[in-house]
């Protein structure tokens, strides 16, 4: 078989890029395969990733959202419009993570998973 | 215009085999707009990362799915051996392919079985999972378990299949191949399963791509994509092609699965076939400091993972998508138009796993 292990890069983008970035992609004929959030202790810092992937090259880009704990509050435009499916994974961001994404196709309003405590992923800002 | 109601389907529901809801919004019984909400096992696996060192995490994920569990560890480990460099042995890559494609055939057994189920052929039930039952005895005969398994590890695996267990996994294939074509042409060609499939639940290769949809869900419509294709583990090493279909209903689902259980005996045979001597695992030193993004073709798709650590055992984040959240879309879109009574048969269609899901 001729095995095709394809490109694998992260790409760092400011927050008001996200959106423009994202539509480049598309055009592209790119999937969103998946976005997440990381939280790093050491740095303090919310990590944002949306991996966009070529199914023909089996390329993945990632573009890369970084937070310093001040700015965790930064909004985020959701790239729903560009991806409908890219709500489940902002509607999960937000939920364990409390990204600040803004304007969801479909906003689950923080009830995506039945969790008693909010944004487990991250510490409160007292804490952080 | 009929008159619009709203039906809630699940989360306990006799056709579904795992706790999802959908608000079916119909007129008379056509599907206008399905609504799905998740979120009744969520388990928090991703966040021990906090309490469980990096090795243990492998454990953790196994238990992510019962079905889909050798592949979750495998992911793991794997995303992590890229940040650390370990290079693992060929042994352990080819052992680690043969424990993937049991563990596909016993998946799409399952759901073979599952979907006779949904559109109450009984009897095919209860031959596919009796089919399964053998690959479970090879994995059992090998490893010890037979759903959750254990075998993976950071650097390699843990147990070795020796030559008298692969001529056993060699004689349990060609009896899985036997009676999984006389299973074949019930499915494929039995007049009254065809008219519960066939045109049912449509998806065309653009909506498919459109709405992110993965594995075979995807393949089904035409998207000849198959994760396996990028060559981890010993896949570089044997030959395969993505099983596609292009009819996009449930047929073509069907189709695209049944052809995939025999492109699983096959690579069972090529890689016994090519397995080299030597040892099965490296020895693994320090913590992982770093963070890599990987994809493998799980039975239900392509399924991501992505690890960060800090060089300390316990890592900054694992995370998981599995890929019925990235059918989840899909699986809405064909809802739509769907009559009442297909909704069971359409959601078992994507192969759907809610514990994957939500971890």
């Amino acid at each position: 078989m001729n095995a095709t292990e394809g490109k694998n890069e992260i790409i760092p983008i400011a927050p008001a890029e996200l959106p423009i970035r994202a539509m480049e992609m598309k055009n592209k004929g790119y999937r969103l395969s998946q976005a997440c959030a990381a939280w790093l202790k050491k740095e303090k810092k919310l990590e944002l990733s949306y991996s966009f992937v070529d199914d023909d090259t089996y390329d993945i880009f990632s573009l890369r959202i970084s937070l310093e704990d001040a700015e965790r509050d930064t909004e985020i435009a959701s790239i729903s419009e560009i991806f409908s499916y890219a709500s489940f994974y902002e509607n999960e961001m937000r939920e364990l993570f409390g990204a600040n994404i803004k304007y969801i196709g479909m906003d689950l309003q923080n009830k995506l998973y039945r969790i008693q405590e909010e944004t487990p992923f991250v510490p409160k800002k007292e804490e952080a | 215009m009929a008159k619009r109601s709203v039906i809630p389907y699940g989360p306990q529901h006799p056709v579904l085999p795992e706790p999802i809801h959908l608000d079916l919004v119909l007129e008379d019984e056509k599907v206008v707009e399905a609504i799905p909400s998740i979120g009744f096992i969520h388990r928090g696996l991703e966040k021990l990362t906090e309490k469980r060192d990096f090795n243990q995490m492998a454990y953790v994920a196994e238990r992510i799915c019962g079905i889909c569990s050798f592949g979750h560890g495998y992911g793991y480990c794997e995303t992590v051996e890229h940040i650390m460099g370990i290079e693992v042995p060929a042994r352990a890559n080819y052992l680690r392919t043969i424990w993937f494609e049991l563990s596909r055939l016993h998946s799409h057994l399952l759901w073979a079985g599952l979907m006779a189920d949904a559109f109450g052929f009984e009897n095919l039930f209860y031959q596919c999972w009796r089919v399964r039952e053998k690959v479970l005895d090879c994995i059992e005969l090998t490893t010890g378990g037979r759903v959750i398994f254990s075998v993976n590890k950071v650097g390699g695996v843990i147990k070795d299949i020796t030559p008298e267990m692969q001529k056993a996994i060699l004689d349990t294939m060609d009896y899985v191949e036997k009676e999984t074509k006389i299973l074949k042409k019930t499915f494929m060609n039995d007049y009254s399963v065809q008219s519960r499939m066939k045109g049912v639940g449509v998806l065309t290769k653009e909506q498919a791509h459109a709405l992110g949809c993965a594995g075979p869900f995807a393949r089904a419509s035409g998207i000849a994509t198959d994760m396996r294709m990028r060559g981890y583990a010993a896949y570089g090493e044997l030959d395969m092609e993505p099983i596609i279909s292009n009819d996009g209903d449930c047929y073509g689902r069907c189709e695209v699965r049944i052809g995939e259980i025999f492109q699983s005996i096959d690579l069972i045979r090529q890689a016994i076939g090519k397995i080299p001597e030597g040892e099965i695992a490296a020895v693994v030193k320090g913590n992982p400091d770093g963070e890599y993004f990987m994809r493998i073709e799980q039975p239900r798709g392509e399924a991501d993972y992505y690890v960060r650590g800090n060089g300390t055992p316990n890592l900054d984040r694992m995370r998981v998508r599995t890929p019925t959240f990235a059918n989840l879309a899909g699986l809405c879109e064909t809802l739509k138009g769907a009559d009442y009574a297909d909704i069971g048969i359409l959601v078992v269609t994507i192969d759907p796993c809610i514990s994957c899901t939500e971890r």
